[in-house]
């Protein structure tokens, strides 16, 4: 058996630790508390494509491994504790690839009075100050993303739109009713739109078709669209962020269409966070959000095409 | 009937699309964060070597296809079937021109090859990596020339037609590589 030893380099596990050290040093300059909250919890993210895992809580009942910390940093939010951040280890089942780990280093910050630009701008600045020597970020609407790499509106388009566009290149695909319309926008973002995106420097989507808004405020318009915004470089995803909603009936309302859908999907029921609403009807001051994964970030510092090539040891040997 | 879930796609695993068994060449994870999950695949027909991309929903499952591979030895041909003996169990297996592709221009009899078998009928079948046979038909030989480089046709004892040098005269020995059907050297 020679699969004991790391699959990184040592080069690369210090690239972490470096990068670690900017990281602190990043948020102790603006002032931004660093935070611990629970992996393991009562309720989990009911999210239609991201899989929990479940652990028994040894009293017959069960628990879930995060999949984000941002439930419980948005009740540290409510209960006063002004812009915070946290590096943790995050869980999601069945996401294991060139660049998916199924445990992984989600670094999470919160900036109170920020909105999604603002924010982006700060994602911006940190990942210069972890990856310097890129070009400076480009900012395009989901929109105008899809229209310059997929030659369609993401807002008027049909699956079936979505489906010539794909073909166009060659692909085979699955029936058309085999998706819905979001999972024909997604299969046509991870073919033909993100792996174009951040060459140089990195890219920044905005503004959300607001059936995928996740949680993050939708801003009323024709079409409305969700003020969320994900960043990317090298083709890959590295971020995803929100401006926070922080109305707990929306919030409620979203929950429960979330598990009508996993319910219809014959997926795994997960508790909603009760406390998390309770905390939105206490109050969340108003604040944007973003998650960024550390790993990502790492294979992009040091040059590697796979997540495995800067993890000491991935799934397949942990 | 097995069955496998994209999750387990990896390259080299056999599965049935519309039809046909395919082998999986590459399989690649592909998830926004917060969208639906899919599986790029490349894939290769078994029964037509064509090579194509799919997008899969991941989770979604496929039948397994039931490939076997054999080594067996090569007994002669009908003209119309290529037969082959599994010397484990002696059982013979016939080929048609199909599944023998280009393995028919380098066989003369007794060689141990490859057969692809699905659903317990051959598919495909793999000649050894070398073949030596025998120069039927080809231009008279330059005495000496072993350096100028030049090549000439030769057609073969199996009635493959190959490159060799100039200095290759009828009734040669050669060495062939089959993969790419081209001389090797000249054999004793």
């Amino acid at each position: 058996m020679t699969d004991w030893q790391p699959a990184a380099s040592l080069s690369n596990l210090k690239l972490r630790a470096e990068l670690l050290t900017k990281l602190r040093a990043f948020f102790a300059a603006r002032q931004v508390l660093e935070v611990d909250t629970p992996a393991l919890s009562r309720a989990g993210a009911t999210d239609r494509h991201i899989v929990s895992f479940r652990v028994e809580d040894g009293r017959g009942g069960a628990l879930y491994l995060h999949t984000s910390p941002e439930f419980p940093m948005k009740r540290l939010l409510a209960a006063g504790s002004g812009d915070i951040w946290q590096l943790c280890k995050v869980f999601r089942s069945g996401e294991a690839g060139r660049m998916h780990n199924p445990e992984f280093s989600m670094l999470e910050w919160y900036r109170l009075g920020f909105d999604h630009h603002r924010l982006m701008a700060e994602t911006a600045e940190l990942i210069a100050a972890l990856v310097p020597g890129r070009e400076p970020p480009e900012y395009l609407s989901y929109r105008e993303a899809f229209l310059r790499h997929a030659g369609l509106d993401p807002f008027a388009a049909s699956p079936r739109d979505c489906m010539a566009a794909l073909k166009r290149s060659g692909r085979h695909l699955p029936s058309e009713e085999e998706l819905d319309y979001d999972g024909w926008l997604d299969l046509v973002a991870g073919e033909l739109v993100y792996p174009a995106l951040g060459q140089g420097g990195l890219t920044f989507i905005y503004d959300y078709p607001a059936s995928q808004a996740a949680l993050s405020r939708v801003r009323p318009g024709n079409p409305p669209v969700a003020e969320r915004f994900e960043a990317f470089m090298d083709g890959m995803e590295l971020a995803n962020g929100f401006h926070e909603l922080t109305d707990a009936a929306e919030q409620r309302r979203r929950f429960e269409a979330d598990r009508t859908y996993r319910q219809a999907q014959s997926l795994m029921d997960v508790p909603m966070d009760e406390r998390l609403l309770a905390a939105l009807r206490h109050g969340l001051p108003a604040c944007a959000g973003v998650a960024l994964g550390f790993d990502r970030l790492l294979m992009i510092a040091a040059g590697t095409r796979a997540i495995a090539e800067i993890t000491a040891f991935p799934f397949d040997r942990a | 009937m097995s069955s496998y879930s994209t999750n387990e796609f990896k390259a080299g695993l056999k599965i049935m699309m519309d039809g046909d068994p395919y082998t999986i060449l590459e399989n690649e994870f592909v998830k926004p964060g917060k969208g639906q999950a899919f599986n790029r695949v490349k894939i290769r027909n078994l029964k037509t070597g064509k090579v194509l991309d799919r997008n899969m929903k991941s989770g979604d499952t496929v039948e397994a296809a039931d490939i076997a591979e054999l080594d067996v030895q090569y007994l002669y041909s009908d003209g119309q079937f290529w037969h082959f003996m599994n010397p484990e169990n002696f059982e013979q297996l016939a080929a048609d021109a199909t599944a023998m592709g280009d393995a028919k221009d380098w066989l003369k009899g007794e060689e141990m090859c490859k057969i692809m078998l699905w659903d317990g009928k051959p598919l495909g079948v793999t000649a050894p990596i070398f073949a030596i046979l025998k120069v039927t038909e080809t231009e008279p030989g330059v005495r000496g020339d072993t350096v100028t480089g030049g090549t000439k046709p030769a057609k073969l004892e199996t009635g493959a037609t190959v490159r060799v040098p100039l200095f290759i005269n009828e009734g040669d020995l050669i060495k062939v590589d089959t993969r790419s059907a081209e001389y090797v050297a000249r054999a004793k």
